[in-house]
């Protein structure tokens, strides 16, 4: 992929200033060139744009952006083109210090320096980093072989090394299972997937594509208790939890192997927003938003990753083009849609993005599951709309359109999302019209 | 590992005469480099061998990080006479190199009324070691001073002069200013043999072999931690035994950074000095340590019954931490003699000096033993004349982070590798990291222990491949032989079609 709209100087003042140019931070550029923004500047601190898409090799990107299955570097570069027919300014291996409320951004850059640029408005895009060995305690040896998922996947798809010759997979995240897979076809032994819950973390295709069609086993409600050697990885205790989470040790089990890599979830890589002084949400981890993506910071919008884990590109990219949608908007001083209704996770919805939704547009609601309902699910949006779904899992978002028809007549200024298993008595059908992806 | 020396010494074997050194220091732990520092001073050819791929990668950077108050040892014992002195050395120390030191002091707390002796035995006991400033404290007082703490405390003793230091960068910078004022420091250099006096040339140099040569030293000092009793051993003069002591140590979130703003200890039992809560240089709470005997000197790992207990104790001290908040954890080996003190001084064999069983408070006492060493060393006859040139100070590695934006818009231009990004969470630069290379680290470890790079919220995540990559190119090696921390700590392997790449065809 070559880069033929970098930049050889910056200018002083962009109407907008878009932060990674991965799925959600090519999607925004595209989307505020769109809405008349006259110039636009996408900043990444790789040496190519992409973001994460293109260590991604495999397929199973684009089936709702493109209507066709691709791999994430194809998926990238489809998008970059239309970054660079959209005549956006691109500056890579550059990485944003600092942003000021003023919306002043310091940036870094062996090509322009130590300088910094006022944007009209700020798409934060930064997307997720992975939860490590820290968050999870493991007692035990600090050998070398254990990793993140995405670094081994790193290592293996961009790099062509191998992280280790036997591996163990702690976590079913979609990441993780991936690598279960990329690992084997490499000749590289995969032992098996552990699993805490009592729920795979992944989507259910990335369960049968990944592990069953390769006969690697998933450990459920199983957890990895002991690291064991001194410089590279030897061993690993794993042992059963009980419904507490509290392992089992009586009936735990050693797995020789020299790799550990860790899928154990994404966070929200929103350290631009705290430290601006963003209102965030504890419950993401990242900036709490607005039905068009903007945070609690007038002209700071943020989409994707950064915002709430996603489990597909395709919804960051779509998310994102609204958050750059209206930050062009902004920039030719149209107004801001008014923002009257708050919403609020209700029972069994781990969270709710965004943080509030205007009467006056139709906007995209995305909420997660906490415990998995298998059978006839329930979704509620307070009083004013109701839909029944076949299922629903953690692993996959589910989101809702809300219109100003759904809220034509209420009156309050907050609604509960709930998503609850389905009785056939209580829940009588809405006639409302939406549609769950 | 390749080092630029390495062809020289090689072909220095071959003279039929051996280079015969003044000293050799086996140990590159905190007493072994800051000895180095101090005869560096000196017109002496000084040579250090550390078995490690560094220095100061045994307990020297896994301990507790604090420079004691003065107050804790007794005065008595050896430990006890350089506790207070080695504080005061760790001040000039910090001056001239310009380490992160900062006296935040401590506050030793008592919870029961039974406690009370214990404080004012140990104010009584500071007072006469000369430790200034301290000052006992009510209730009331302890309660303003560190309003987080148990309700529980009735009474305090504040010890303003203890200080927490960031003991990995302290080492590496003695050593590095060691370096620079001639001392030879030759790392994953194991001494596997001490050759017998050779009889009717009682001034014939020590021979000390390491797997690919001889050394042959004037004067050899043992600061060999934990296997003191064994290079002791190697040179005829086992007269002591070193155990193993380890200590755990769990380091917790960033939010609670201002927890505690003093090193807060609880009264000391027989054995140890208790559970500490100390807020470290960086910022971070640290809880710890254990006091555990091992049989396994090298036995580092963390265990839930480790963490249960430091919890349990730190708790106690101050109810609003919880092992939720842990982002990392460790664990180092104390080398305690069966003594319980240090020992230090010559040995039945002339020119062999020990400087073993340096458990707590070595870290602090390190100053004072160097100097203690010294007068060993002179006492035996080892001849000290100061050198013109002696260079103090050395030029602190740049930390890109802490500099304004003018200075670092000026570093990039003169620089643009100031301005390429490796490590976004603690925002360290491919310069700094380059830099760090070229003043010895070999490993990944060490680029963390010198930089802060994987130090912070993704652990290395991110920037791993890009840190592999630099100590691969600059030390012209394939990224299969960049380790960890030396040894057997590889990260990645070759595919097994890598035979096929004409990159490895090659040879790099």
């Amino acid at each position: 992929m070559t880069i033929s709209a970098e930049p050889r100087h910056l200018d002083a003042r962009y109407d907008v200033l878009v932060v990674g140019a991965g799925p959600a931070g090519m999607a925004a550029a595209i989307g505020a060139r769109e809405m008349g923004a006259d110039s636009v500047l996408l900043v990444d601190r790789e040496r190519d744009p992409g973001g994460i898409l293109l260590q991604c090799i495999h397929s199973g990107f684009g089936l709702h952006a493109f209507k066709e299955e691709i791999t994430g570097p194809e998926y990238a570069e489809r998008f970059f083109e239309q970054v660079l027919d959209h005549e956006v300014d691109v500056l890579t291996d550059a990485f944003v210090m600092d942003v000021t409320a003023e919306r002043r951004v310091k940036l870094m850059s062996p090509s322009v320096g130590v300088t910094t640029v006022d944007a009209g408005a700020v798409v934060l895009a930064m997307g997720a980093r992975e939860r490590t060995r820290g968050a999870i305690h493991i007692p035990g040896d600090r050998p070398s072989g254990v990793m993140t998922a995405g670094l081994a996947q790193k290592m293996v798809n961009l790099e062509g090394y191998l992280p280790g010759r036997r591996a163990v997979i702690l976590g079913s995240g979609d990441i993780g299972l991936i690598m279960a897979r990329r690992l084997t076809l490499e000749g590289v032994e995969v032992v098996g997937v552990f699993e805490l819950l009592a729920h795979p973390s992944g989507l259910g295709r990335n369960i049968v594509q990944c592990l069953e069609d390769f006969d690697i086993p998933l450990h459920l409600s199983t957890t990895v208790v002991g690291i064991h050697g001194r410089d590279r990885l030897e061993r690993l205790t794993v042992a059963p939890v009980d419904d507490q989470r509290q392992p089992l040790m009586d009936r735990a089990w050693d797995v020789d192997c020299d790799t550990l890599l860790l899928s154990i979830g994404l966070i929200p890589d929103a350290e631009l927003a705290r430290d601006l002084g963003a209102r965030m949400d504890p419950l993401t981890g990242g900036p709490m938003v607005s039905s068009t993506m903007e945070t609690s910071l007038p002209g700071v919008f943020a989409a994707g990753n950064v915002v709430h884990v996603n489990d597909l590109a395709d919804w960051v990219s779509q998310e994102a083009r609204v958050a750059g949608e209206a930050a062009g908007a902004l920039s030719t001083g149209r107004m801001r849609p008014l923002e009257d209704i708050r919403l609020l996770p209700g029972d069994n919805v781990g969270y709710v993005v965004p943080h509030t939704i205007s009467s006056d547009h139709t906007q995209t609601v995305s909420f997660r599951v906490r415990k998995p309902i298998y059978g006839d699910t329930q979704l509620r949006l307070g009083e004013v709309h109701r839909r029944k779904l076949k299922a629903a899992v953690p692993a996959e978002m589910i989101t809702i359109k809300v219109g100003p028809h759904l809220l034509e007549g209420f009156t309050g200024d907050a609604l509960r999302v709930d998503a609850v298993p389905f009785d056939a008595e209580a829940d009588a059908p809405s006639d409302a019209v939406g549609g769950e992806r | 590992m390749l080092d630029p020396e390495s062809t020289a010494v090689e072909g220095l074997i071959t003279m039929s005469v051996p280079v015969v050194h003044d000293v050799i220091i086996i140990g590159g732990g905190v007493v072994g480099v800051t000895l180095a520092r101090t005869l560096s001073r000196f017109e002496l050819d000084v040579v250090l061998l550390e078995r490690d791929a560094e220095v100061g990668f045994g307990v020297s950077k896994a301990n507790s990080g604090i420079i004691h108050s003065g107050i804790h040892a007794d005065p008595d014992t050896v430990k006890g006479r350089l506790e207070w002195p080695g504080n005061v050395g760790w001040l000039r120390l910090r001056d001239d190199l310009g380490f992160g030191l900062a006296q935040v002091g401590e506050l030793l707390v008592a919870l029961a009324e039974d406690e009370l002796a214990t404080v004012e035995a140990l104010h009584a006991q500071g007072r006469r070691k000369g430790v200034p400033g301290l000052e006992p404290y009510r209730q009331d007082q302890v309660r303003r001073a560190q309003p987080n703490l148990t309700r529980e405390v009735i009474a305090g003793l504040w010890a303003p002069t203890a200080g927490v230091v960031n003991p990995y960068e302290a080492v590496l910078l003695i050593a590095d200013n060691a370096a620079r004022n001639g001392v030879q420091v030759v790392t994953s250099e194991p001494v596997v043999g001490i050759d017998p006096p050779v009889v009717d040339e009682p001034d014939a140099p020590i021979r000390v072999r390491t797997p690919g040569r001889t050394w042959h030293g004037r004067y050899v000092v043992n600061a060999a931690g934990l296997y003191a009793d064994e290079i002791a051993a190697m040179a005829g003069v086992a007269s002591f035994t070193i155990h193993g002591r380890k200590g755990e140590e769990y380091l917790l979130d960033k939010r609670l950074a201002g927890l505690v703003t003093s090193i807060i200890f609880p009264c000391p039992t027989e054995t140890s000095k208790g559970t500490l809560v100390t807020p470290t240089y960086d910022g971070t709470i640290m809880v710890g340590p254990t006091a555990e005997a091992t049989d396994d000197k090298d036995d580092t790992t963390t265990t839930p019954e480790g963490a249960a207990q430091v919890f349990a104790a730190a708790r106690r001290l101050v109810p609003g931490i919880s092992p939720r908040d842990v982002i990392a954890e460790f664990a180092g080996v104390r080398a305690v003699a069966h003594t319980e003190d240090f020992i230090i001084g010559p040995t039945d064999r002339p020119g062999f000096v020990n400087a073993a069983g340096i458990q707590s408070p070595g870290l602090t006492a390190a100053p004072a033993i160097a100097e203690l060493l010294l007068d060993v060393l002179s006492d035996e006859g080892l001849a000290l004349h100061e050198k013109d040139a002696w260079q103090p100070r050395s030029e602190h590695p740049v930390r890109f982070a802490q500099l304004s934006t003018e200075e670092q818009a000026e570093l990039a231009v003169r620089e643009p590798r100031y301005a390429q990004l490796v490590c976004r969470c603690e925002l360290v630069t491919e310069a700094e990291i380059l830099d760090a290379i070229d003043r010895g680290a070999r490993t990944l470890d060490g680029l963390k222990f010198r930089t802060r790079i994987g130090m912070g919220r993704c652990q290395g995540g991110f920037c791993t491949w890009h840190c592999m990559q630099l100590l691969a190119e600059r030390q012209q090696v394939d990224l299969p032989a960049v380790t960890k921390r030396g040894a057997g700590s590889w990260l990645v392997c070759e595919r097994d079609d890598a035979g096929a790449r004409p990159t490895a065809a090659l040879g790099g």
